[in-house]
């Protein structure tokens, strides 16, 4: 079976749909969408439309912090991050705001955990970059029965950390579209990258997909229409800098 | 796991002979136990001691292995069959290669000549080349992983320890010590360092000077502090022990030995190329040497590589990729100095920025061009006539720390001759006239570039006669003057 693993869609629909239609082309069979559906980008009533007519197909849905924040906006705006909460939360119809606050904090499918931030404690958004946290987070999931990998996102890049021969974790990062053997008598973790707003300098929009037939973990990039996505953020009078970032990657 | 009787049966395979039975696993001959007809190659499989339930360095060696061999293409490898899953029994079927590891011609009677060393270490540095162009490192090259067939191409054996780059390295964090074969190990390796395609380089400079002097160039260390000998000491030049044997081969041998990565041959095809043409080598005092290193000079390189710290290296291609082997095709007649200006000019331009790089010379003449009876028209004579006019033609070009040889083909056919060239050397780079060699390049006719053009294993850059002097010959261009860009 393949597994589409997508992340930190942030409202990006132009993202959203170049991943889904070059998953599809790589055989996904199944979609899960690990959080940060909304907030900083410009269609997010489309974004949770397309997700959810989705979700016939055994689709996981997780809920981030953005989503979180999307439903119940914050009163004071602490940082660039939240600034755009109040905007997205308006878009929203009912049924929609409904629907993303019924999302849960992970999933679990067999030996795969799926959650948006750490597994220990979901709920406290932890970031995931060094293997200090990626630990953390592993040795949190192990107390699920049978589960021998995390998938998340949040801190929009790509890489996987695994245990060698000994103790420790250690961080890889992964070559866009190079088939990565990830065998189940090891542990793995992984943060897949963000579709809508990649932070590494390169505008495509990342995403991976994990074979759980050969146990290969795929990282790819996808090249879209990043000025299209920039241009409605501007529209919509959200922060020039949110608009930027698409188009820098950073 | 215990040795397997002949017939038993495992995973669709049926065992037969064992042909290996080594510290780390048992190699079987076997073939497929429903009759069917095998893959078009003999089959081996071959087979763990240990278990995963063992947990040891040597079951993450094999799903090292495991992983990398079922990634590689190509002749220098063994072809991929099948893997067992590891948790459950744990085997790889490979193909099996018949031939004689080099062990064979260590352990010959006679010390191998000149020529069979050369022949030996192209194989080797060929297969090696086509590895690194695949992003992996063999790490643990030495006489019993080297197969040579009956050929004379090189095959390589045991991935075990070997790094991909673009797979998560399982065996990086033991290797804050060094992991290998203590004799055949680069002191990058010692230090705990891996996947420089430079280590392999350094393994091949062992195995030579072990074909040439019949000795280890640093013994076979048993300590740590006999590991890192190789960080400073310069081993006794191959010379001193078997004084017949040219000065160049021993620059060659050295080079590959050198203790820093960047000053050993930045690739494999660099390596084959210096020892297919031993003409060409320039020969240093690393070369001639005959009395070894000074105990001062070894004293103060030991104080330096206490502190020696080494980068980390980068991705496999990509290094070799920096360190092209440019070829430049010179036409020797009905050339304009216009031509050759702007052929200098080109290959000046992709030389460039990249030091390390290597240049090779290349005229193609005709064989009606030499003469066994005639003296002016002997083979040498005219080889020496157009290989001065190369010198010549490339002298501005030469700078210390540039590498330019000079070659004349003799072949009938141009176009064939520059590819067979490319080809046999791994020439990254093709430099050439787009209107030289004979017709001017013509809508519908090939002309000899645009027939290297058309079956270039290589990028090639066609280069125009520059402006300036299409101006300075005066008077406007008729179309059959201008070269049609295609």
């Amino acid at each position: 079976m393949r597994l589409a693993l997508m992340s930190d869609i942030h409202g990006n629909i132009q993202a959203l749909d170049a991943c889904l239609e070059h998953a599809r082309a790589k055989g996904a069979q199944q979609f899960a969408f690990l959080g940060d559906l909304v907030g900083y980008g410009a269609n997010p009533v489309e974004v949770l439309d397309r997700i959810m007519s989705l979700t016939d197909q055994n689709t996981i849905v997780l809920k981030g912090n953005h989503d979180e924040m999307a439903v119940t906006p914050p009163l004071d705006v602490k940082n660039i991050g939240s600034s755009t909460a109040a905007w997205t939360h308006l878009q929203l119809g009912p049924v929609q705001r409904a629907w993303l606050d019924s999302l849960p904090l992970s999933a679990q499918l067999d030996k795969i955990l799926l959650v948006h931030a750490s597994a220990d404690g979901p709920e406290l958004w932890r970031y995931i970059y060094d293997e200090r946290a990626a630990t953390a987070s592993l040795d949190a999931a192990a107390e699920w029965p049978g589960v021998r990998y995390v998938f998340g996102g949040h801190v929009h890049e790509q890489s996987l950390y695994y245990r060698g021969s000994t103790a420790g974790l250690m961080k890889f990062t992964p070559q866009p579209g190079v088939a990565v053997p990830v065998p189940s008598h090891r542990q793995w973790l992984s943060t897949v990258g963000s579709v809508g707003q990649p932070r590494d300098g390169k505008p495509d929009a990342m995403y991976a997909l994990l074979d759980t037939d050969r146990w290969q973990l795929t990282f790819h990039r996808v090249a879209y229409d990043h000025d299209t996505a920039a241009w409605a953020i501007r529209a919509a009078g959200l922060p020039d800098f949110f608009a930027e970032r698409l188009e820098k990657g950073r | 796991m215990k040795l397997l009787e002949p017939g038993t049966e495992l995973d669709g395979f049926t065992i037969q002979e064992c042909i290996h039975s080594g510290g780390m696993a048992h190699i079987y001959q076997v073939r497929y136990s429903d009759n069917r007809p095998g893959p078009g190659f003999d089959m081996a499989m071959k087979i763990p001691r240990m278990t995963a339930g063992d947990g040891a360095e040597n079951i993450v060696g094999f799903e090292v292995e495991s992983q990398i061999m079922q990634v590689l293409t190509g002749t220098h490898v063994p072809r991929f069959v099948a893997a067992g899953d590891l948790s459950r029994v744990p085997y790889l079927v490979m193909e099996y290669v018949h031939g004689r590891t080099l062990q064979h011609w260590l352990d010959a009677e006679m010390p191998p000549s000149v020529g069979q060393i050369i022949h030996l270490g192209v194989a080797m540095a060929h297969a090696v080349h086509a590895l690194h162009q695949q992003n992996t490192v063999h790490l643990d090259l030495k006489p019993a992983n080297v197969l040579i067939r009956e050929d004379g191409s090189a095959v390589l054996l045991d991935f075990g320890l070997s790094c991909h780059a673009h797979y998560p390295d399982l065996l990086a964090e033991q290797l804050r010590k060094a992991v290998g074969s203590p004799a055949w190990i680069a002191p990058e390796q010692v230090v705990g360092m891996r996947g420089d395609p430079r280590s392999d380089i350094f393994a091949i400079g062992v195995m030579l000077y072990q074909l040439c002097t019949g000795e280890l160039p640093f013994g076979e260390p048993q300590t740590a502090g006999g590991m890192r000998q190789r960080l400073w000491m310069d081993p006794t030049p191959p010379r001193k022990l078997r004084p017949d044997l040219p000065p160049w081969l021993q620059e060659v041998v050295l080079r590959c030995l050198e203790p820093e990565a960047a000053l050993r041959y930045p690739s494999g095809a660099h390596l084959a190329f210096d020892l297919s043409k031993p003409d060409q080598i320039r020969v240093t005092a690393r070369g001639t040497n005959t009395k070894g290193t000074p105990f001062r000079t070894h004293f103060k390189r030991w104080i330096k590589a206490a502190g020696m710290h080494y980068q980390p290296s980068p991705v496999p291609s990509q290094q070799i990729d920096e360190v092209p082997i440019v070829m430049v095709a010179v036409p020797h007649n009905d050339v304009t100095d216009a031509t050759l200006y702007s052929l200098r000019q080109a290959v000046a331009r992709s030389l460039g920025t990249r030091p390390g790089a290597r240049l090779a010379c290349v005229t193609v003449i005709s064989p009606s061009q030499t003469s066994s009876s005639e003296e002016h028209k002997s083979e040498t004579n005219v080889q020496r006539r157009y290989l001065t006019s190369l010198r010549q033609w490339a002298q501005p070009l030469d700078h210390p720390g540039q590498q330019i040889s000079f070659h004349v083909l003799e072949s009938g056919d141009v176009a064939q001759a520059l590819l067979d060239y490319a080809r046999g050397n791994h020439v990254s780079v093709i430099v050439m006239g787009a209107a030289t060699h004979g017709l001017k390049t013509q809508r519908f006719v090939a002309t000899v570039p645009i027939k290297v053009a058309m079956d270039s294993p290589c990028t090639i850059i066609l280069v125009k006669q520059a402006l300036p002097f299409e101006h300075l010959g005066g008077g406007a261009q008729t179309d059959s003057d201008s070269d049609v860009p295609f």
